[in-house]
């Protein structure tokens, strides 16, 4: 189901949820700029298998992100990591899911698992060789150094999400971080290749049920 | 694709043999074919610019996992359409690059 929530700068922002009122509750960072169209079939549908499985989740639209009207270039990092925990506490889910770069957003103290993290740095560097791949067919020369050095301060269009400058500088040295309570599923957990690496969004609803059976697990345990 | 030759019954304790099979399981998850399917892949099979789905970031996507499970590094001034164009042209970079390592 849709529901909306109050995000810290104003707006409201909607919000896909299976809420139940049960007693588990986790709220989903999904997968960051080109990463989060691909991933998005796979990501509710861990969201539906954790339902049969009687844990509720939220998956937030935070300020910029899919349906959002907030502009994208206005986010950072740091304000994502706020909004994130204001969403935790509207919803009352203390229980966090990252997926891939999501991990970068999650709470320090906040339990919960971490599927596949992944480094600002390692997905901006993808980023940046498709921005000189692509102008490069266009034939314009750009060098990922001199988009960086200009991206940090004044922010750069890559992969179609202009990203602020303030953007670029803290992505670029994040690195996803597991505290106390917080567990990492690895890609091999899942089996087969992860679903980033398509060219395409694709789905499969193998890997999706394992990693909702994973989290149940460890629920149960 | 019937004239084509297909290099996934080469001996596999061979460098060349094996760059052949890291590359086709790559293109295999990153078009989503089985390996049956990337099999019938020959050295003239065209990729950028002859399959839709390979876009800019897809690329980027494809050398990054190239660069993860060969161990080399492209750079991006040695990346150009000639070397994209055919499985056999992205075949022949990836070996060259191997054996500078």
């Amino acid at each position: 189901m849709t529901a909306v929530w109050p995000s810290l700068d104003g707006s409201s922002e909607y919000a896909l949820t299976f809420d139940r009122g049960r007693a588990e509750r986790l709220v989903v960072i999904p997968a960051l700029f080109d990463e989060s169209n691909k991933l998005r079939h796979f990501t509710v549908e861990v969201m539906r298998s954790l339902d049969q499985a009687g844990v509720d989740t939220f998956l937030p639209d935070l300020p910029g992100q899919n349906e959002s009207l907030a502009p994208l270039q206005d986010q950072t990092l740091s304000s994502w990591r706020d909004e994130v925990l204001a969403a935790a506490k509207h919803f009352g889910a203390p229980l966090v899911l990252t997926i891939r770069g999501g991990a970068l957003l999650a709470p320090q103290h906040l339990p919960g698992w971490r599927y596949a993290p992944l480094g600002g740095s390692s997905q901006l560097r993808s980023m940046l060789r498709a921005r000189v791949l692509s102008s490069k067919e266009a034939g314009q020369q750009e060098s990922q150094e001199s988009l960086l050095v200009a991206g940090r301060t004044e922010g750069l269009e890559l992969a179609g999400y202009q990203l602020g400058g303030s953007m670029i500088a803290e992505f670029e040295a994040a690195e996803p971080a597991l505290c106390e309570g917080q567990t990492e599923i690895a890609q091999s957990d899942l089996g087969g290749p992860g679903l980033w690496l398509r060219a395409e969004p694709d789905h499969n609803q193998d890997q999706a049920e394992k990693l909702a059976a994973i989290i149940a697990e460890g629920l149960a345990a | 694709m019937a004239n084509e030759t297909a290099l996934s019954d080469t001996p596999s304790d061979d460098p060349i043999a094996e760059t052949d099979r890291i590359l086709r399981g790559i293109l295999c998850d990153v078009l989503g074919l089985s390996a049956e399917q990337v099999a019938l892949f020959g050295l003239e099979t065209g990729l950028f610019g002859h399959l839709p789905e390979l876009d800019s970031m897809a690329v980027a996507g494809l050398l990054t996992e190239i660069e993860d499970r060969t161990g080399i590094v492209i750079e991006d001034d040695e990346v150009d359409g000639e070397m994209l164009e055919t499985y056999g042209a992205l075949l022949g970079f990836v070996e060259t690059k191997r054996q500078e390592v």
